[in-house]
């Protein structure tokens, strides 16, 4: 019996109901008569779908949870709302005739996948939930393919995938798989590369989320990979291409799976994940919200929740948060807070590339996507990894109608070898390509610095931006004064006087604002005011890049 | 005018304005850790230097500057930094500028307390018994000790405050009270003498505020009753105070007078007297400057304090006399700080105010304070945000009106003592007037651990935490501009939830009608509604027929909430969740017994190990100032030291890592 769950989801059946009908000594025997032919054809429905949603029966569900996991199941049944689930393939069973394989004892309905469509707030979403069993919990019959990915297997998910694109809706999955079933062999790739171009070509129709919840390795990462937003949960989730043993024979290094491939791997040091989760109920609830602020497809708006934050909220503590000291830091994190709705900021990536804040949260309620410079990191300086994290978060904002904002203090690109050898200008390349091309509302507060290339790269007035304002404390200009003015004056005396002069006419929002390339210097205070109207505005904005069969980023 | 502020955090806005009031022009002095209501309220605003305070609140020759470039003719000196320092007073007087405060000869007559008690026992006031003179060895300390019998108060002589005092009970506790208390008094007031006096154990702290002319003139204003303090330093304070009868006030009042004629005083000044049970008092010290809880006495009397500290630098004579003085109703002072509760009744937190509002909405409320919403507490100086003084025909209404007012207080990005002013304030030993200093430690011999729950108050809170929960899930449905129309529409008006608080869980079943909500929970129904602005601070909720003021901390997307209603952290889970989190695993927390961390942002003031070295149980290991205070970190076990990731003079924040232990 390989689909370990519980029951769930068996709408109106309340919990337990289901376990006392079908006594757990007769499992297996229920099993293997699916093929008993004297059954009439509703008994062997009401079998099968039975042994579905069982699953492993209460023993493996025992064991899951106390690997502090919940089964596939439960975790369809936590994320969408109440009796929304609506499966789909309960009945699909792998068609495998080797190695025994085509024994009844050997299949099962619903193979290793748990499929369908549901509501979350109302809203629909399709999931894939897959079901991962454990060599230890599995007789030896079973081991063999435990919740390894089939055919069949891959066919459940592109199917719901299919559907998603078809209606427009987006896409959860949630993975937890041993990788490629090894008896298929070459079938189960190509369920592999079915699901890879699935999520290609339903990249930018709908979103596409991952959530990984156990083990995810081999062929199996690039499904999240090709994703929007991939999710862990701390301590039982691991992704990598090949495990420590594989690592070690190679390489002969000694790794661990948490250091390869775990939660804080790759939410601090790979950025392979965009945020990391304490445990399985925490991380579905949290989708939950996070699903709160995407529209449904590209062809929806940004959803507008109802805001009990009035638009026009004044914010005076933004008046002063600037400090006077050019080089003295402050936390951008409060700036963003104090404008949004509510407070209510949902980071992508906090922990990785941290030079670089993105985001999602409301404005008037309706879902905006936020990319700060955050000054109290390597003084908010660009370079390859934050340049990479906001060129992806811009992007998937403009794909999905999301306005940007945008609040600069930047004093550069980060200089040095290290940077240059791993190719800071291409990468480089990749938030300003972004910015460039995104068509959505894009509205840009410069809070301080604004200098040299990176200026133009942080959604300026020349690529586009639709409202640029300055902050008094903005300071539009090629570099700061003491650089400025060791080139402009080199060897001559006075440096000093010469810097304060430098500082004079450039350390301000004028130049620029002379030049028309900020739309207006505001009050800090008035900051969410004003975003909030010009927000309303730009709701009916339109603009269309020329037509190309795709765009050419510089990867 | 000049008016130096104070302390960053709780300068005296009122009398800035008043200054306004009587048209003279202020002026102020401001380190460069602003202080942006000060700036607002005064006419001009000079910066006296960075952020640490020997730099510019204590550095007499910038505010020297700061006064000759602004053309003050006064100076109010505040409290604290240089309030009491004669020196400041004398360079006032060279330049010919008046020193709103004493003559020079009375700050130093009282500000050592040495010659202080001496004058004192002069002048016919009462006085504990004590060793009159300075202190130079801590040996000599030990000696003196014993010689007045334990328990025994070690003070620094320049102090006040509760700064550089320490209490010993043996040898051992004055050696090492001597130490700290020499440094501390170094580091506070740049004098480092000390003296020693008989601890009188488990008294009641009550002061008279005197205010004398140059004309020889002078009155007692009634007492205020300090009793309410933690490590010296006082939180709460009430006048009048319900343990004085007449006579006991009379005679306070009479000796206090005398004394400040003793020394010619003239101004604002404050005798503090001990007060033990059988209302025999005892001079303790007189401060020669406008105290921090001076609004109180304001209160009562009609009197504004800091007008007649012009008046009389002014050389006015009092208008008043004594039988002019009445005690009208009753005045309650809170002293709201930015600091953990839950840590020895208060470690100093710093942060950003990310949300701060005063509840100066509700009547009879006065909230003298120099900081707002964005604000920073920094380490450099006393954590005080507020001073939050409420007034009342009685004192049940005063308390009443202060238990409205904190719950009321918006603070939100620093940790804040309101969970324990509430708690006060609401004891019944506090309410009926049972208290002496030594209260906190009596009522919460293991620290103060947040308001314990009545099993009707629990319900309630359960009962909003559950309602503000269903409050959000629902309105998470209410998506507007979407092209599409949901199948079904969703309608519930039943739920099943699961709420844990601390340990327990209770499960609940809710319905809704309109905005109310009927929660049956622990065998009770509790009906809750409210107008349910989620972004609003605060909750004001009706449940049961009453009106609370709830504040939400805090709420997260797996179903944290906080509530500030006796101040509690709750979780809601909807029944499925509650029975899937069960399965969860509990994290390992970090093994804590092999490691020190900072309990508190300071700076790192002495580091008495090395790696190598072993350590006994209770040993100290470092010693961290935090906002003026010195704390030492001792060792909880015995153990060698593994690592030391700190030197003396680094700062270091809340939880960093100190020393490694084996």
């Amino acid at each position: 019996i390989p689909v370990l769950t519980s029951f769930r989801s068996l709408a109106p059946v309340k919990h337990g109901a289901v376990a006392a009908a079908v006594p757990q000594t007769n499992l297996r025997r229920d099993c293997r008569w699916y093929s008993v032919s004297h059954l009439s054809v509703k008994e062997r429905i009401d079998k099968k779908r039975t042994a579905a949603l069982v699953g492993g029966g209460q023993k493996r569900i025992d064991a899951q949870h106390k690997r502090g996991k919940l089964t596939a199941r439960e975790r369809v049944e936590l994320l969408l709302d109440p009796e929304s689930f609506v499966e789909s393939d309960m009945f699909v069973e792998h068609r495998c005739s080797d190695f025994g394989m085509e024994q009844d004892s050997n299949k099962f309905p619903g193979d290793s996948v748990v499929t369908g469509r549901g509501r979350i707030n109302g809203r629909l979403v399709y999931v894939f939930s897959q079901v991962q069993l454990h060599n230890s919990m599995v007789s030896p019959d079973f081991t063999v393919f435990g919740g390894s990915l089939s055919g069949a297997h891959a066919q459940k998910i592109c199917k719901i995938m299919d559907q998603a694109m078809t209606v427009g809706a987006p896409v959860i999955g949630l993975n937890d798989s041993g990788g490629a079933r090894i008896q298929e062999g070459v079938e189960s790739l190509a369920g592999y590369a079915d699901i890879f171009l699935r999520n290609v070509l339903a990249s930018g129709v709908v979103p596409q989320i991952s959530l990984i919840m156990g083990p995810c390795a081999g062929g199996a990462v690039y499904s999240p990979a090709l994703t929007d937003f991939t999710f862990m949960v701390k301590d039982t989730s691991y992704l990598f291409i090949t495990g420590p043993d594989v690592v070690k024979s190679v390489t002969n290094e000694d790794v661990t799976q948490e250091e390869l491939g775990g939660a804080k791997t790759h939410t601090t040091v790979s950025g392979v994940a965009h945020h990391a989760f304490e445990n399985d109920v925490e991380a579905l609830l949290n989708m939950r919200e996070f699903f709160n602020f995407l529209p449904l497809s590209n062809q929806d708006p940004a959803p507008i929740r109802e805001s009990h934050d009035p638009s026009d909220r004044l914010v005076p503590s933004l008046d002063t948060i600037v400090p006077f000291e050019t080089t003295k830091a402050y936390d951008m994190l409060d700036i963003i807070q104090t404008i949004v709705d509510e407070r209510d900021f949902f980071e992508i990536m906090p922990n990785y590339a941290k030079n670089i804040v993105v985001g999602f949260a409301r404005m008037n309620g309706r879902t905006v996507g936020i990319v700060g410079n955050q000054p109290k990191v390597a003084s908010g300086c660009l370079d390859i990894n934050s340049s990479v994290k906001g060129a992806r978060f811009v992007r998937f904002c403009d794909a999905f109608n999301i306005p940007i904002i945008t609040f600069v203090d930047v004093p550069g690109f980060l200089p040095g070898t290290a940077q240059e050898y791993g190719g800071i200008i291409r990468h480089g390349a990749k938030l300003l390509y972004a910015f460039a091309e995104a068509t959505v509302p894009k509205i840009t507060v410069i809070t301080r610095k604004a200098y040299g290339g990176a200026y133009d790269v942080m959604s300026s007035k020349h690529l586009r931006g639709d409202v640029n304002y300055a902050w008094p404390s903005a300071e539009v200009a090629v570099m700061g004064a003491k650089g400025a003015v060791q080139i402009i004056f080199r060897g001559k005396e006075n440096q000093a006087e010469a810097e304060a002069e430098y500082v004079e006419k450039f350390a301000n929002p004028f130049p620029a604002a002379v030049r028309g390339f900020v739309d207006d210097i505001i009050e800090p205070s008035t900051t969410r005011k004003k975003i909030c109207r010009d927000l309303e505005v730009l709701a009916s904005k339109k603009q269309v890049n020329p037509w190309k069969k795709h765009a050419n980023i510089p990867l | 005018m000049v008016y130096p502020l104070p302390r960053q955090h709780c300068a005296d806005g009122t009398a800035v304005l008043l200054c306004n009031i009587v048209s003279v022009e202020t002026k102020c002095v401001i380190s460069q850790c602003l202080c942006i209501v000060h700036v607002k309220m005064a006419d001009e605003a000079v910066c006296v230097g960075p952020a640490p305070t020997n730099k510019s609140y204590l550095n007499m020759d910038a505010i020297m500057d700061a006064i000759r470039a602004t053309g003050a003719q006064a100076v109010h000196p505040g409290y604290g930094f240089l309030s009491e320092n004669k020196e400041f007073a004398k360079r006032l007087a060279a330049e010919d500028v008046t020193f709103i405060g004493p003559d020079t000869h009375a700050i130093q007559a009282m500000g050592d307390k040495i010659e202080s008690k001496l004058i004192a026992k002069a002048a016919q006031v009462n006085t504990i018994p004590g060793f009159d003179g300075v202190v130079k060895t801590a040996e000599e300390a030990v000696k003196i000790a014993q010689d007045i019998g334990y328990p025994v108060m070690i003070k620094a002589s320049a102090g006040g405050g509760g700064k550089g005092m320490r209490i010993s009970w043996n040898d051992e506790e004055t050696r090492e009270g001597f130490r700290f208390s020499s440094q501390e008094a170094a580091s506070s007031f740049g004098d480092d003498r000390l003296l020693i006096e008989k601890y009188i154990d488990n008294p009641r702290h009550i002061e008279i505020q005197v205010l004398a002319d140059k004309h020889g003139n002078a009155l007692w204003l009634n007492e205020r009753e300090c009793s309410i303090q933690r490590r010296n330093q006082k939180v709460v304070e009430e006048a009048p105070s319900t343990f004085l009868d007449p006579t006991t006030r009379r005679a306070m009042g009479e000796q206090a007078v005398q004394l400040a004629k003793a020394v010619q005083y003239s101004s604002a000044g404050t005798v503090e007297f001990l007060v033990d049970s059988n209302r025999n008092f005892y001079f303790l010290e007189m401060n020669t400057r406008l105290q921090v809880e001076h609004p109180i006495t304001e209160c009562i009397t009609g009197l504004d304090l800091v007008e007649q500290m012009i008046r009389v630098a002014k050389g006015y004579q009092l208008k008043h006399k004594q039988e002019d003085i009445p005690i009208n109703g009753w005045a309650i002072e809170s002293r709201v700080y930015a600091e953990d509760p839950y840590k020895s009744f208060g470690l100093p937190s710093i942060g950003r105010l990310s949300q701060y509002q005063e509840p100066i909405n509700l009547s009879k409320v006065r909230v003298d304070s120099g900081i707002q919403e964005g604000s920073d507490i920094s380490i450099y100086y006393d954590p005080m945000i507020s001073k939050l003084v409420t007034y009342g025909a009685t004192r049940a209404e005063a308390l009443a009106r202060m238990e409205d007012a904190l719950d009321n207080y918006v603070i939100r990005g620093v940790t804040h003592n309101i969970p324990l002013l509430r708690e006060i304030i609401t004891h019944p030993r506090f309410i009926s007037g049972d208290i002496s200093t030594n209260f906190l430690p009596e009522v919460y011999p293991d620290g103060f651990k947040g308001h314990q729950l009545e099993a009707d108050k629990r319900r309630e809170l359960l009962a909003s935490a559950a309602a503000l929960y269903i409050t959000t899930q629902l309105r998470s449905q209410k998506v507007l501009g979407s092209l599409r129309v949901p199948s079904s529409p969703i309608e519930c008006n039943h739920w099943e939830l699961c709420v844990e608080l601390g340990e327990g869980h209770h499960s609940m079943e809710v319905t809704k009608s309109g905005n109310v909500y009927t929660v049956e929970v622990d065998g009770g129904k509790v009906e809750v509604s409210g107008q349910w602005n989620l972004a609003s601070p605060l909750l004001p909720l009706t449940i049961n027929g009453t009106d609370r003021m709830l504040q939400c901390l805090s709420r997260d997307a797996s179903g944290r909430i906080v509530l500030q209603y006796l101040g509690t952290s709750l979780r809601v889970l909807s029944k499925l969740a509650a029975e899937l989190n069960s399965y969860m695993p509990e994290k390992v927390p970090e093994d804590t017994s092999s490691i020190l961390r900072s309990p508190m942002p300071g700076t790192v003031v002495a580091v008495s190990v090395k790696p190598g070295d072993t350590v006994a149980e209770g040993q100290e290991i470092c010693v961290i100032e935090a906002m003026k205070m010195q704390n030492s970190l001792t060792a909880v076990r015995q153990a060698k030291v593994k690592n030391v990731h700190c030197k003396p003079g680094e700062t270091v924040g809340e939880g960093d890592l100190l020393v490694e232990l084996e």
